[in-house]
C-alpha cells in the first residue's frame, strides 16, 4: 500500500494533520464532517487523502449527520471517524450515547476551544473534559484520550482506533485549539511499525446471534457487521443480547449497561496510560493532562531549581480515571496541584481520588492562553 | 407464534419471533409493511442484500424489528444520515430508510433534503400520518390546516410541508406519493425505487385513527381510509387546479423518475480518477 505521506520519517506538521495521517495508518476508511475552526484541518487532510488509499471523506450537513454517518459507516464494517470542536461536539452528544448503547466502534475528535457557545473559535481550552465524559444523557461508559504534543496526538489517534474496535466503543480524542494549529516535528511510523486492531468478527453463526451478549467472558461481543447475512438487528432501545428491544424488564438494562461499564472497567488497567516527571520522590505533585502538560513539565524543573520536590503526573487517558492512583499519590505528597485551562474539571475528579490524603489545588487559566510555567512555579512557592 | 400469521404468505420476510407487531388495529403501518415485503418479494431480492434503517416513532417501527434484513433502528431524525454511511460502506446493498413524516421532514428533514440532494441511493418510505403518534398525537409539520392535535387543541394555523414536492426540488432521482387506500400503486412505486439507481422517495399517506383520526372526526380506519380516496387528486389533474382548489387534498402519483449522478458512483469514480492522477493505480 502506497501512503499519501511520507512513513517511516519524521515530518513537520500541524496536530490536525497528524490526526488525519495517523487515522489513515489506523486503518481509517471513512470519514464524515462538517467545517469547524480549530478542526477544519483534519477534515481537509482526509479530503485530500482518502481517495488516495480508497477510503472515503464527505461532508454532512451537519456534525449531527457526520457522527450518524460514521456509525452507520460502522456497522458496514469501516473504521470511521469525525472530528469537531466545541458546538459540533455539543450536537453529537446524543449520537455519542447511540454508540455507547450499540456499542458501535467510532472516533470522536474535539479540538477544544474556548466556550461556551461560539466563545473563542481560534484559542484552547480544557472546557470541554466533563462533556467528553459525561455529555451523553444515562448511564454510559466510554474512553477519552488527551494528546499534549503532536507526536502524541499522532500515537494517541492510532491508539484511540485500537482501543474502539477492541472494546467495541466510541473513543474520544480530546486535544485543542493550541495542539491542532502549531506545528512540530512527527515521526510517522512505517505500517509495519503500527500495531492495527480490527474488531472481533462473530466465529461462527451462534455467536451472530447475540450481537450484544458476551461469549468469551471480555464483556466485549463479536460484532456482526452488515452486509454478511447475519441480518443483525441494532437498536438505542435497551435490548437482550439478540439486540431485540425489551424497554420494561429492569434486569435486562441492568445486566446491558453493567456489561459496557464492565468491559471498560474492566480493562481499565490496560487502557489508563499515563506518564510521570521527576515523581518518585516528590512532595508536590503537578497533576495535568493535554497541552498543559508542557508548561507544567518546566515548572516541575524549575521548581526543583528552587529546591522544591516536585514532580509531575500526566494524564494520556482521563477516562475511565484511576481514582486509586490518586489516593496512592495524594498518600506521599503535601499537596496536589491541578493546572487546567477551564474553571475546574480534572481538579474534581482528582479531589476525589485524593479522598482528603493530600490538599488538592486548582489553578485555573481561562482566556485562551496556556499556562505559563511561572504561573504554576509561582503558585506552588506562594 | 398465533396461526394468523403462519397463513401470511409473506411471513418469511419477518423476524417472527416479533410478532405481533405493537401498531395499534386500524394503523396504517401494516399496510406499509405488507407493501414492502411485497414489493421486495415481486423484485425477489434476497433480504440479505437489504439493510433497513429507522428512526423514531410509531412509523419507525414498521420495518424495525419486524423485517428480516440487517436493521439499524437509529435516533430520532437521523435515519438519514445513519444510512448513509452504510450505503457508503456497503454500496452494493440496497439501503431502507422506512420511518415517519414527523422523524425525517420535522426534527430530520435538513437530512432528508441534503440526502435528496446529494441523490445517494438510498430509498426512503416516509409514512406521513400528519402527527406525532407515538408521543400521543402533537402537532407535526405536516398536520393539516385547521386540524386538531394536542399541541394544537383549538386548530392547527400553521400549513403543512409538501414532502414530495420538496424532495423533488432538492433533486432525487425518484419521488411518489401514494395513501394506504392505493396499496397496488404502493407496491410499484416502492419496487421502482428500490431499482432506480439515486434517492428515491416514496411518501405514504398513512392513517392514525387513535391519535390523529379520533380528534379530527374520524375515529375508524375505514373512514380515514375513504378520506384518502375522497381528497386524493391525480398529479395530471392537480396539475391544471389552482393552489387554493389543492388546500386539503393529497396529490398522489410519480412525482419525479429520472437518471441523475449518483453519489456513491461519483465517489468511486472520483477515487479512480486520483488515483490514476497520482500514478496509484495500476493498469
Amino acid at each position: 500500500m502506497k501512503y499519501p505521506f511520507p512513513v517511516g520519517k519524521s515530518d513537520f506538521i500541524q496536530g490536525d494533520e497528524a490526526i488525519a495521517r495517523a487515522a489513515i495508518l489506523a486503518g481509517c476508511r471513512f470519514y464524515a464532517g462538517y467545517p469547524i475552526t480549530p478542526a477544519s484541518e483534519i477534515f481537509e487532510a482526509m479530503a485530500l487523502y482518502m481517495p488516495l488509499v480508497d477510503g472515503v471523506s464527505i461532508q454532512m450537513e451537519d456534525e449531527i449527520g457526520s457522527i450518524a454517518a460514521i456509525i452507520g459507516a460502522s456497522w458496514a464494517g469501516t473504521k470511521a471517524m469525525t472530528a469537531t470542536s466545541g458546538p459540533g461536539f455539543s450536537l453529537m452528544q446524543e449520537n455519542l450515547g447511540y454508540a455507547v448503547m450499540t456499542e458501535t466502534p467510532i472516533v470522536v475528535v474535539n479540538m477544544m476551544r474556548g466556550g461556551p457557545s461560539t466563545g473563542q473559535p481560534t484559542f484552547p481550552a480544557q472546557g470541554d473534559m466533563m462533556q467528553a465524559i459525561w455529555g451523553t444523557h444515562g448511564d454510559h461508559m466510554l474512553i477519552v484520550l488527551s494528546p499534549s504534543t503532536v507526536q502524541e496526538t499522532f500515537e494517541l489517534t492510532i491508539r484511540a482506533f485500537n482501543l474502539a474496535e477492541k472494546y467495541r466503543t466510541p473513543v474520544v480524542i480530546l486535544g485543542d485549539a493550541e495542539l491542532a494549529h502549531m506545528r512540530e516535528r512527527v515521526y510517522i511510523p512505517n505500517p509495519d511499525e503500527i500495531e492495527v486492531v480490527y474488531r472481533k468478527l462473530p466465529a461462527n453463526e451462534e455467536e451472530a446471534k447475540l450481537p450484544f451478549g458476551d461469549p468469551h467472558g471480555d464483556g466485549v461481543p463479536p460484532m456482526p457487521i452488515f452486509g454478511k447475512g447475519y441480518r443483525t438487528y441494532v437498536t438505542g432501545l435497551t435490548h437482550d443480547e439478540s439486540g431485540h428491544p425489551r424497554t420494561v424488564e429492569p434486569e435486562v438494562h441492568q445486566k446491558l449497561i453493567g456489561r459496557i461499564f464492565r468491559k471498560i472497567l474492566g480493562h481499565k488497567d490496560e487502557i489508563i496510560s499515563y506518564e510521570t516527571f521527576e515523581l518518585d520522590d516528590a512532595e508536590i505533585a503537578i497533576v495535568t493532562t493535554g497541552i498543559v502538560s508542557r508548561s507544567a513539565i518546566r515548572a516541575v524543573k524549575m521548581l526543583r531549581e528552587r529546591g522544591v520536590k516536585a514532580g509531575l503526573l500526566k494524564l494520556n487517558t482521563i477516562w475511565p480515571f484511576d481514582f486509586g492512583m490518586i489516593e496512592e499519590l495524594a498518600e506521599r505528597v503535601r499537596k496536589i496541584y491541578v493546572p487546567e485551562m477551564n474553571m475546574g474539571q480534572l481538579y474534581h475528579l482528582v479531589r476525589e481520588g485524593a479522598n482528603g490524603k493530600a490538599e488538592v489545588e486548582l489553578i485555573s487559566k481561562i482566556g485562551g492562553e496556556v499556562h505559563t510555567p511561572m504561573e504554576i512555579v509561582k503558585r506552588v512557592v506562594g | 407464534m398465533p396461526e394468523i400469521y403462519s397463513k401470511y404468505p409473506l411471513i418469511k420476510y419477518l423476524r417472527k419471533e416479533a410478532l405481533p407487531t405493537a401498531l395499534c388495529p386500524g394503523c396504517g403501518g401494516g399496510t406499509v409493511l405488507n407493501a414492502f415485503a411485497n414489493a421486495v418479494d415481486g423484485l425477489k431480492l434476497d433480504p440479505r442484500e437489504l439493510v433497513v434503517v429507522s428512526g423514531i416513532g410509531c412509523s419507525a417501527w414498521i420495518a424495525s424489528p419486524y423485517f428480516l434484513a440487517d436493521t439499524l433502528h437509529t435516533t430520532h431524525g437521523r435515519a438519514i444520515a445513519f444510512a448513509t454511511g452504510v450505503k457508503v460502506g456497503l454500496p452494493d446493498k440496497k439501503v431502507v430508510v422506512i420511518s415517519g413524516d414527523g422523524d425525517l421532514a420535522g426534527i430530520g428533514g435538513n437530512h432528508l433534503i441534503h440526502a435528496a440532494r446529494r441523490n445517494i441511493d438510498i430509498t426512503v418510505i416516509l409514512v406521513n400520518n400528519f402527527i406525532y403518534g407515538m408521543t400521543g398525537g402533537q402537532l407535526a409539520p405536516t398536520t393539516p390546516f385547521g386540524a386538531k392535535t394536542t399541541t394544537s387543541p383549538y386548530r392547527n394555523i400553521e400549513h403543512p410541508l409538501q414532502i414530495s414536492e420538496t424532495v423533488s426540488a432538492a433533486g432525487a432521482s425518484y419521488v411518489a406519493r401514494w395513501t394506504t387506500a392505493h396499496v397496488y400503486q404502493l407496491i410499484e412505486s416502492i419496487k421502482k425505487a428500490l431499482t432506480v439507481k439515486g434517492f428515491s422517495l416514496v411518501e405514504v399517506i398513512s392513517q392514525c385513527p387513535v391519535q390523529f383520526g379520533r380528534r379530527n372526526r374520524m375515529k375508524e380506519p375505514a373512514e380515514m381510509l375513504r378520506w384518502f380516496l375522497r381528497n386524493s387528486v391525480p398529479l395530471a389533474k392537480a396539475k391544471k387546479m389552482k393552489p387554493e382548489e389543492l388546500e386539503g387534498r393529497f396529490v398522489i402519483g410519480e412525482f419525479v423518475n429520472r437518471e441523475r449522478p449518483e453519489f456513491t458512483e461519483e465517489l468511486n469514480r472520483l477515487i479512480d480518477e486520483v488515483q490514476e492522477h497520482f500514478g496509484l493505480k495500476e493498469v
